[in-house]
């Protein structure tokens, strides 16, 4: 683990890999005087607290992530997107077998970026854990749900984007009006259901 | 029945914005808030509101506007001539401005955002706890038309300060920064900072100022994503250094050499293209 200075309030912690991250977030989540703390793909930048924030990293147990509080959040997808059938391709497999891979794993909100409410999910079954598309679309619609890498993620609305795309849901994924704005959060148990 | 306002003229581009909705980067959501948040307090305490209240941020000035009942008004930033019903009146303390009447905004010589407070803010719908328009995620309101009406909140006894100087618009802006965190992606990062010249990019928004000038050498590559911070000093392979503002996305993958300290950032919201940037590396 290595701390990274940020400015006069803030700091970077770099660590080795999504679960090291997500026992850093568990550790500083509930911290007093936390103003931000935005895990990413090997880092989690906290602003705020830094003596505090300071002791509570010099003992954190990086090998166990606490239980922390986590909610269950159930997207309901029809799986017709447009690369579902170069995913099944690459993985070898038919596209209902891509499905079924898809929607039987559990998948966890490692982080979020790129825009509002769009969540990094790991938990991908490895045959699924494929590059993004040569050419990135300039549009992808809101709702679509793809793949890249490690990850798999639902587009909150419609932007540019790279990733395979197998399938959309119609659930809202961030509604800046409403009392809870983004439907995941980091540390959130996800499943994908066959609409 | 709601006091209103209403935006006769919008100029080059009118925004809402309060002091932002900080604290949600978890979620993809950048901070947002006014650029100048110095001069937005200003003009807030001027009428009589909280700091924090919500008023417009006029890129250039030239707004026009008129309410519905006799408000207190305040236009702050750089200075800049303003006229009630085609008279003169002055920036920079408060205004009375009677019901049905027009307050119309110049353009100011110098730096490039001025705010206007009004009695009670400006009272549209809170989004993630904040009323500012957040130009690269679309949260809050739209940014401004001709012709639209906003609500106003209910004013207090304007108290406090009755006169604030105005921002005095640098030449050269002189900007310290903090090395980090990722300074070690660069070959002695503090003297290609200090040594250094820029100029701002015309290309500047709300999401960063953009800077042409010296080449910062870099390694090639990118990291994987990383949380970001206002005021990160962001290097792109060409080199050209991105200091980020508060509409920025609230991750990146290309490496940070350093920090801009909050407090030299609204020099930098009210810098013009052609602005000389220089920076000085602090520890």
């Amino acid at each position: 683990m290595l701390l990274r200075r940020c400015g006069t309030d803030a700091l970077l912690v770099e660590v080795d890999s999504l679960a090291e991250v997500a026992a850093v977030r568990a550790a500083l989540q509930d911290l007093d005087g936390v103003e931000e703390l935005v895990p990413a793909a090997r880092t989690v930048l906290v602003k705020g607290a830094l003596a505090q924030v300071r002791d509570v990293l010099a003992t954190v147990d990086l090998t166990h992530v606490p239980e922390t509080r986590s909610r269950e959040v159930t997207i309901p997808v029809t799986y017709d997107g447009p690369d579902l059938d170069l995913v099944a391709e690459t993985a070898n497999v038919s596209p209902e077998e891509v499905v079924r891979l898809h929607a039987d794993a559990t998948y966890e909100v490692a982080f979020c970026g790129f825009a509002p409410g769009f969540g990094y999910l790991t938990g991908l079954p490895p045959s699924l854990q494929q590059p993004r598309l040569d050419s990135p679309r300039t549009k992808v619609p809101a709702g679509s749900v793809g793949i890249a890498g490690e990850f798999t993620a639902a587009y909150p609305r419609s932007t540019p984007g790279g990733w395979r795309l197998i399938g959309r849901t119609d659930i809202t994924l961030f509604d800046p009006k409403a009392e809870t704005p983004a439907l995941l959060q980091p540390g959130d148990r996800v499943r994908f259901v066959v609409a | 029945m709601k006091r209103t306002v209403t935006i006769i003229r919008t100029g080059p581009q009118a925004l809402v914005q309060d002091l932002g909705r900080p604290g949600h980067a978890h979620l993809g959501v950048p901070p947002s808030g006014a650029l100048d948040a110095h001069s937005l307090t200003l003009a807030n305490r001027l009428v009589g509101n909280e700091e924090g209240a919500a008023g417009l941020e006029l890129l250039l000035g030239g707004a026009e506007i008129t309410t519905d009942v006799s408000c207190t008004v305040a236009v702050t930033g750089p200075q800049v001539q303003v006229w009630i019903d085609d008279r003169l009146a002055d920036s920079h303390q408060p205004l009375h401005l009677p019901k049905a009447s027009t307050l119309r905004i110049g353009t100011p010589d110098t730096g490039l955002r001025t705010y206007l407070a009004i009695s009670g803010g400006v009272d549209v719908p809170a989004e993630l706890g904040s009323r500012s328009t957040d130009l690269l995620s679309g949260i809050g309101p739209d940014p401004l038309r001709d012709n639209d009406v906003l609500p106003l909140g209910r004013p207090n006894v304007p108290t406090g300060a009755d006169v604030v100087p105005p921002v005095r618009a640098l030449q050269t802006l002189v900007i310290p920064i903090r090395l980090g965190p990722r300074d070690d992606w660069f070959e002695d990062a503090e003297s290609q900072l200090r040594q250094g010249s820029w100029t701002v990019s015309d290309r500047s928004n709300r999401v960063g100022a953009r800077l042409n000038g010296t080449k910062l050498n870099r390694r090639d590559g990118e990291i994987p994503s990383e949380g970001m911070i206002t005021g990160a000093v962001q290097v792109p392979p060409d080199g050209q250094p991105v200091v980020f503002l508060n509409d920025h996305p609230t991750t990146g993958g290309y490496p940070v050499i350093g920090v801009v300290d909050r407090d030299h950032l609204r020099f930098l919201g009210q810098a013009r293209p052609g602005t000389s940037v220089r920076f000085r590396p602090i520890s």
